[in-house]
């Protein structure tokens, strides 16, 4: 096992030997010193974590919940984490960047979900779940037809992550360590194998909570260096910031991202629902020990997020001074409009123009650790609905599965995953990718969260109507999804989109309802009387936790 | 069936099986029937505070920006919309911190009761 990381860790300084000897007769930039050395230090350090954790990780409960140990503050770190991916972190610093006040309507968007998660799911999921979402939602329905939907949904959800993920982690890459797109792709890939197959969820905890103290810090340092500059007036950055900005005082208000209401109707609910039904997030409310536990990390995770997007906000307004304002145009592409690199590397050149090339390092390598954390659970996420939901209950067909063979079976699966997010990340890297995030959020919150809210509340709830309606749900979220802007009029070409909206969730969510609803009410069959029979026994469990912590000792 | 190992009141290790009579033995016991009612009013309360705080402001931004764009004090540069979505984020917190709060002392008080009568029940 050691050696096995030692061999990985030596891999990892010949790809970037390799890189740097492509990189200097290709395209690619100059290799990036300090970042590089940080990076190391990084990666050094989360190969240390993963072989402790390896030593822990025993049993299944081990390795899919990290055997239910951590505590309430440390899985609302790494929960903040996950939601504070490198998407977020540039994307939301850098639509302020752009357009100024509508960033801050998008990451109030993403945070509104926590507290309802808080209320409605988190200690339910606790103290019904054991390793996956699909633990809640087959609890009194049919295993085998549940465990399958639910497994699809996980993946589909899971697969199309990965896919903005890898390409946007390549790209990125390639700009701040002077790497090839490939070599990036390929090394993320092993790298979140690597911590997720022999470290599991312990492993994939710690890494996050590493990357999210990081990034955190990183961020206040930022913030504090923007607001020194103007005396901590707001009103003198933002009056600095529109005299520089082509849109003066436009970026003050709200402006062209919310149009119609029910485009900003329909974002909310896929916002706040689809957060409500990733995979990788609600696993997260397994790792602890009970429902007290469970709630706690929320508190801790809104609180982070929150913080960390008022942060974003001050980031994107200190970008347009120092970034868009800098001397002679400095971080600006040739033609003096766009930045040097990508569209999202605002936060990026405002660490180099607040901190200098060792915190240009420092931030380059946070983005790097941040990519890595988010796509391990990911991973994580992914295998567990491979090995847990469809080797050891969909298919085993009430068979008693041996914990050994499970686990097995789920580092296979993780491998598979990480090989086909590489050939993915490889084959998309030309590809417009803006639907993949639209549609893994139109999944979860048109699939997965509507069965899983009606499997805990809802006791007239019934096999097929969780099924049927659960596939319905997936269906029309596809569908919508292609006949919406991203892909009819973006990627296929056509003039004008059939649905006219990004995220179709306000037609497709209470689609899924309705169809969950009215097919388990006509459902008189036997097995929907025991469906029903069995939902008090559920609900006491729910409302109490009587039962979940035997489940989890072993 | 449910298998749970009481840790509270003498050291019980006796497992409880959660079977039908259980099952009514609980659901008429009053401390259970009061957390059940009191949380999930609560948290639908919380719930619907969320959602409409969320979207009056959404709506707002669509069908009347200016309010929003409107200076905060006049010849300063920072606009209504603002301090309204910073309060917005830490609204959101703020609601989180008193679910966990009544839940850790009420809630789990309510809890620990019914744990206790369920244990007894067992003997």
């Amino acid at each position: 096992m050691f050696k096995v990381l030692s061999l990985l860790l030596l891999s990892v300084v010949a790809v970037f030997a390799a890189g740097a000897d492509l990189g200097a007769g290709t395209k690619a930039d100059e290799l990036n010193v300090p970042a590089i050395i940080m990076f190391f230090i990084f990666v050094a350090a989360t190969l240390g974590i993963t072989y402790w954790a390896s030593k822990k990780t025993k049993s299944a409960s081990d390795f899919y919940t990290a055997g239910g140990g951590i505590t309430g503050t440390q899985n609302g770190i790494a929960i903040a984490g996950d939601y504070m991916s490198a998407a977020s972190f540039l994307g939301i610093t850098g639509m302020v960047y752009l357009k100024g006040y509508d960033g801050l309507i998008f990451s109030i968007g993403f945070l509104v979900g926590w507290p309802v998660i808080l209320f409605m799911i988190s200690e339910q999921l606790r103290n019904l779940g054991k390793y996956t979402f699909a633990d809640v939602t087959s609890y009194r329905l049919q295993q085998k037809p549940v465990r399958i939907l639910a497994a699809l949904g996980s993946i589909a959800v899971v697969i199309l992550y990965l896919i903005a993920q890898m390409v946007g982690s390549g790209k990125l890459i390639e700009i701040l360590f002077g790497l090839d797109y490939e070599f990036a792709v390929v090394l993320v890939g092993a790298l979140m194998v690597m911590y997720v197959a022999f470290g599991g969820m312990l492993a994939t905890t710690w890494v996050q909570i590493i990357k999210a103290i990081l990034l955190l810090l990183g961020s206040t340092f930022m913030a504090i260096m923007v607001m020194a500059q103007f005396g901590f007036s707001f009103d003198e950055l933002f009056r600095t910031a529109t005299e520089i900005h082509s849109k003066g005082e436009a970026i003050m208000s709200p402006g062209g991202l919310v149009s119609d209401p029910i485009s900003a109707i329909s974002l909310g609910i896929a916002l706040m629902f689809g957060t409500a039904g990733l995979p990788h997030i609600l696993m997260r409310f397994f790792t602890v020990a009970d429902a007290k536990e469970a709630r706690k990390s929320v508190f801790v995770a809104t609180g982070l997020i929150g913080y960390f997007y008022i942060l974003t906000f001050i980031m994107g307004f200190g970008a347009i001074v120092f970034v868009l304002g800098a001397e002679g145009g400095a971080y600006l592409a040739e033609d003096g409009v766009t930045l040097k690199g990508m569209n999202n590397m605002a936060a990026i050149w405002l660490a180099h123009a607040v901190g200098g090339d060792y915190f240009l390092g420092f931030i380059s390598a946070v983005a790097f650790a941040t990519i890595l954390a988010v796509v391990s659970g990911l991973t994580l996420a992914g295998a567990s609905a491979v090995s847990h939901d469809l080797y050891a209950n969909a298919f085993a067909d009430g068979k008693k599965v041996d914990e050994k063979k499970e686990m097995m079976v789920s580092r296979y699966a993780t491998l598979g995953i990480g090989v086909a997010a590489i050939l993915f990340g490889i084959a998309f890297e030309e590809q417009n990718i803006a639907f993949v995030v639209a549609l893994a959020f139109t999944i979860a919150a048109s699939a997965n969260f509507p069965v899983l809210f009606m499997s805990i509340f809802w006791k007239g709830l019934t096999t097929r109507g969780a099924v049927i309606g659960g596939y319905i749900g997936l269906s029309s979220a596809l569908i919508l999804v292609i006949l919406g802007p991203v892909v009819w009029t973006s990627i296929l070409g056509n003039a004008e989109a059939i649905v006219p909206y990004k995220f179709p969730a306000v037609f497709s969510v209470p689609l899924a309802f309705i169809a969950i609803w009215f097919l388990s009410i006509t459902d008189n069959s036997e097995d929907a009387q025991r469906c029903k029979d069995e939902f008090d026994a559920q609900d006491i469990r729910c409302q109490t936790g009587i039962g979940s912590e035997g489940a989890v000792s072993h | 069936m449910l298998f749970y190992t009481p840790t509270i009141g003498l050291n019980l290790k006796k497992e409880i099986i959660v079977d039908k009579n259980m099952v009514e033995k609980i659901k008429a016991n009053p401390s259970y029937q009061k957390l059940v009612t009191e949380r999930s009013s609560f948290a639908w309360k919380l719930t619907i505070t969320i959602l409409v705080v969320y979207y009056a402001f959404i709506l707002l931004i669509a069908f009347s920006p200016e309010t929003l764009g409107a200076k905060l004090v006049a010849g300063g540069m920072a606009t209504v919309g603002i301090p309204v979505g910073v309060a917005i984020i830490v609204f959101a917190f703020i609601l989180t911190g008193i679910y966990v709060k009544r839940a850790n002392t009420e809630f789990d008080g309510l809890l620990e009761q019914v744990k206790e009568d369920v244990a007894k029940e067992m003997k």
